[in-house]
């Protein structure tokens, strides 16, 4: 019997009050009933248009069906075929723009928490399972990925999976990329990342930490000297972009990825960490998108009143709906239709406030897209301590510099085709924020994929 | 993990380390740094290569006890291991085409300078080394100047060793003595580096400086060690270390650089006091 309940069910969370003193995890899962008790929302339609709402194509109603009847492992084992990481996408992936937009429920009512039973799927698995994963027998063929981050990871899975001796290339101490160094633990508990790293390697995958490829190594040494058949690119978002106002080289000026690593990669968030961070009173975030909720919310953990300056208004939010929701009952403040003119400082050249001039959008263009418009005589300013610009990157240099034949957009962004991720070199494939720009962790986890299944056919094809 | 395999102290508060880490040896470049975590729970500091030896696979480094993580890494010995080592970042020195350049370094910036030297002197290029320091205990590489260069001066503040005075005296009077450089580079304090090359503007002779801010990743991902250039936001780990001397805002650089001193010294005096109940 279907259960014709209009809203899915709530997922358990610490209360906003607390939570925003802490970076605990916000959200704390469904229970077995809670989960049991969705899953039956699911109609089991005909069509299945969900499933066409996934970059990696999960094959969601057979996975919930299992849900259902109570069979956790064997919706997990459905999950896992498409996904590398279901616990982290069940926590990060905008649900309601992909899976959940598509849902057959969300026409009259809301949606099947699709996303909540996949982290309940993967969380049960990971807390239960004491099996390993088995290496599969290797083929033979080493293969490269550059970057740990979610691309990076998921074509090594896949490659894993068949048998490949697969080789992944850290720049920094610690694997994940931006889920270690970006994504907050309040949000995505770095435990969860390590489980996800450990089962890959457990299909063997070869973690190399500290290495920077366009630095350390070449990709032309690693397919020439070390003899890697087929290289991944996965070296995600580059350098932070800011605005070019004046004041922004002022001390307590960061950008977001700066903020956001010392706080997670180098566990600022702990008490007793030695990494230094500038605790404002006052943080002013500028920017919408999932990053700048994060800061934030990191922001306002550490002891701020925090203020969120954004130039269009609240439904053109880029975040995901459940972290823009989080970040106002957590307390953060919201400045609609703002944009920063210029940063000013004290005496000693520390930030003292923020010029801002209000926004007016105009009507949607042919992209669809309203475009904030200055309004004239409209400047004031805005009290803060420190301001964390988050309006973006652009692509790292360094792989693009040290690597001949590798071409790349003007914008620095890597060419590369785009069902396969081929670049423009042979054997040499690329995915993620490095290729399309800051963009989410199941985009640059479906290129990923992509490129994986590419590079086998690739490298089999060598063979005949 | 890397290991140490000889530790030097050079006077009370810059110690050398020889690290073995090939792969790193084998492409590093003077101008190239480092980025290190002593241990688990460590910053990631960023160290110029002072010295690199692609035959034996290891990298050196001379740091200045400065902070809690210098601190950390001095109770290191040979033998040890640093938890996190990679490299080489940062765009290296462009010596090409040089013949006769001025090599300004300062203080513990001499020992960034040296390789530089080194290098230029290999290429046959005429090399006249400045370096300076407060008094005689702290200088250091004076040997290694020596056989780097074709003239060498030493200076000290206070006169306790070679001539007494400031780099940019020195380095004012080779140029009055008629010498034509090239360019000059200067690696040192940022306060010398600004007075070296608003000295050298006057004369108009070109002039690259050797930045080291602070900096997380040191692959282009934080912003942190941004800093202005002609006027435009650059980033020293991708776009440097080094840069036109003349473009920079030092003041801007010098105000960014003391960001986290009152945190440093706390942490300093903290690491120091736990490394004092030890020895009790």
């Amino acid at each position: 019997m279907p259960n014709m309940s209009l809203i899915k069910n709530e997922m358990p969370a610490q209360a906003p009050e607390i939570r925003n003193k802490n970076f605990l995890e916000v959200t704390l899962g469904y229970t077995r009933e809670q989960a049991i008790d969705e899953a039956k929302r699911c109609l089991n339609c005909k069509n299945k248009p969900c499933i066409g709402g996934c970059p990696v194509q999960i094959h969601i109603p057979e996975f919930i069906e299992e849900v259902a009847e109570g069979n956790f492992e064997a919706a997990y084992e459905i999950i896992t075929r498409s996904s590398s990481l279901p616990a982290v996408c069940g926590r990060v992936c905008p649900q309601e723009s992909q899976c959940e937009q598509k849902c057959v429920r969300g026409i009259k009512g809301e949606a099947v928490a699709i996303g909540r039973l996949e982290r309940f799927v993967a969380d049960y698995h990971n807390g239960g399972s004491i099996a390993k994963a088995v290496k599969p027998a290797s083929n033979g063929h080493k293969v490269a990925v550059i970057g740990s981050g979610p691309s990076g990871l998921a074509c090594a899975g896949d490659l894993a999976k068949k048998g490949y001796e697969v080789t992944v290339f850290e720049a920094l101490h610690l694997a994940g990329g931006v889920l270690v160094y970006g994504i907050p633990e309040f949000r995505l508990p770095k435990a969860i990342v390590q489980k996800e790293i450990n089962t890959l390697k457990e299909l063997g995958v070869e973690i190399a930490t500290n290495v920077i490829v366009g630095k350390t190594l070449t990709i032309e040494e690693l397919k020439n000297e070390y003899g890697f058949e087929a290289v991944f690119i996965g070296s995600g978002a580059g350098l932070p972009r800011f605005m070019n106002i004046p004041g922004e080289n002022l001390k307590g000026v960061y950008s977001a990825n700066e903020f956001l690593t010392r706080v997670n990669l180098m566990k600022a968030y702990n008490s007793d960490s030695t990494t230094p961070i500038q605790k404002g009173k006052k943080v002013t975030v500028v920017g919408g998108g999932n990053v700048a909720m994060d800061a934030a919310r990191c922001a306002k953990r550490l002891g701020a009143d925090v203020t969120i300056v954004y130039r269009r208004t609240e439904k053109e939010l880029p975040a995901r709906l459940e972290e823009i929701e989080h970040a106002k009952e957590e307390g953060i403040n919201f400045l609609f239709l703002t944009n920063p003119l210029e940063i000013k400082g004290d005496e000693n050249g520390w930030v003292s406030g923020i010029r801002c001039q209000e926004m007016v959008l105009s009507k949607p263009d042919e992209s669809g897209r309203a475009k904030p418009i200055p309004l004239e005589d409209s400047d004031f300013d805005v009290e803060t301590e420190c301001v964390i610009m988050s309006i973006g990157t652009s692509p790292n240099p360094l792989i693009k510099s040290t690597t001949k034949g590798l071409e790349t957009q003007r914008w620095g962004g890597i060419i590369a085709d785009e069902t396969t991720g081929l670049t423009s070199l042979p054997g040499v494939y690329a995915g993620g924020d490095a290729v399309t720009g800051a963009a989410t962790v199941i985009l640059a986890m479906g290129a990923g994929k992509a490129a994986a299944a590419a590079m086998d056919t690739y490298i089999k094809s060598k063979g005949e | 993990m890397n290991q140490i395999i000889k530790k030097q102290i050079l006077n009370p508060t810059v110690t050398l380390m020889e690290i073995d880490a090939p792969m790193i040896a084998k492409k590093a470049e003077p101008g190239q740094f480092i980025i290190l975590r002593v241990d688990e729970n460590g910053e990631r500091i960023p160290l110029t290569i002072a010295d690199y030896n692609r035959e034996k696979g290891t990298v050196t480094i001379i740091f200045q006890i400065v902070g809690a993580s210098t601190e950390a890494l001095n109770h290191l010995n040979t033998g040890d291991y640093i938890q996190d080592f990679a490299g080489p970042l940062g765009k290296a020195t462009e010596t090409e085409g040089l013949k006769k350049v001025a090599v300004v370094g300062g203080g513990v910036g001499c020992a960034i300078a040296y390789p530089v030297a080194k290098k230029l002197h290999e290429q046959g290029c005429e090399v006249h080394s400045i370096v300076g320091f407060r008094n005689k205990d702290l200088v250091i590489l004076e040997e290694e100047f020596k056989n780097a260069s074709s003239k060498l001066v030493l200076m000290t503040d206070d006169g306790s060793y070679g001539e007494k005075g400031l780099v940019t005296d020195a380095l004012k009077a080779l140029i009055e003595d008629g010498n034509q450089y090239d360019t000059v580079i200067t690696i040192g304090p940022l306060i010398m580096m600004k007075f070296v090359c608003s000295l050298t503007k006057t004369y108009g002779v070109k002039t690259i400086a050797s930045m080291n801010p602070i900096m997380i990743d040191g692959t282009g991902m934080c912003g942190g060690c941004r800093l202005s250039v002609g006027g435009k936001t650059k980033f020293a780990c991708v776009d440097g270390p080094d840069f036109e001397g003349f473009e920079i805002d030092f003041d801007e650089a010098i105000a960014r650089s003391s960001i986290y001193k009152p945190f440093e010294l706390k942490a300093h005096e903290t690491l120091c006091n736990l490394y004092k109940m030890e020895v009790k």
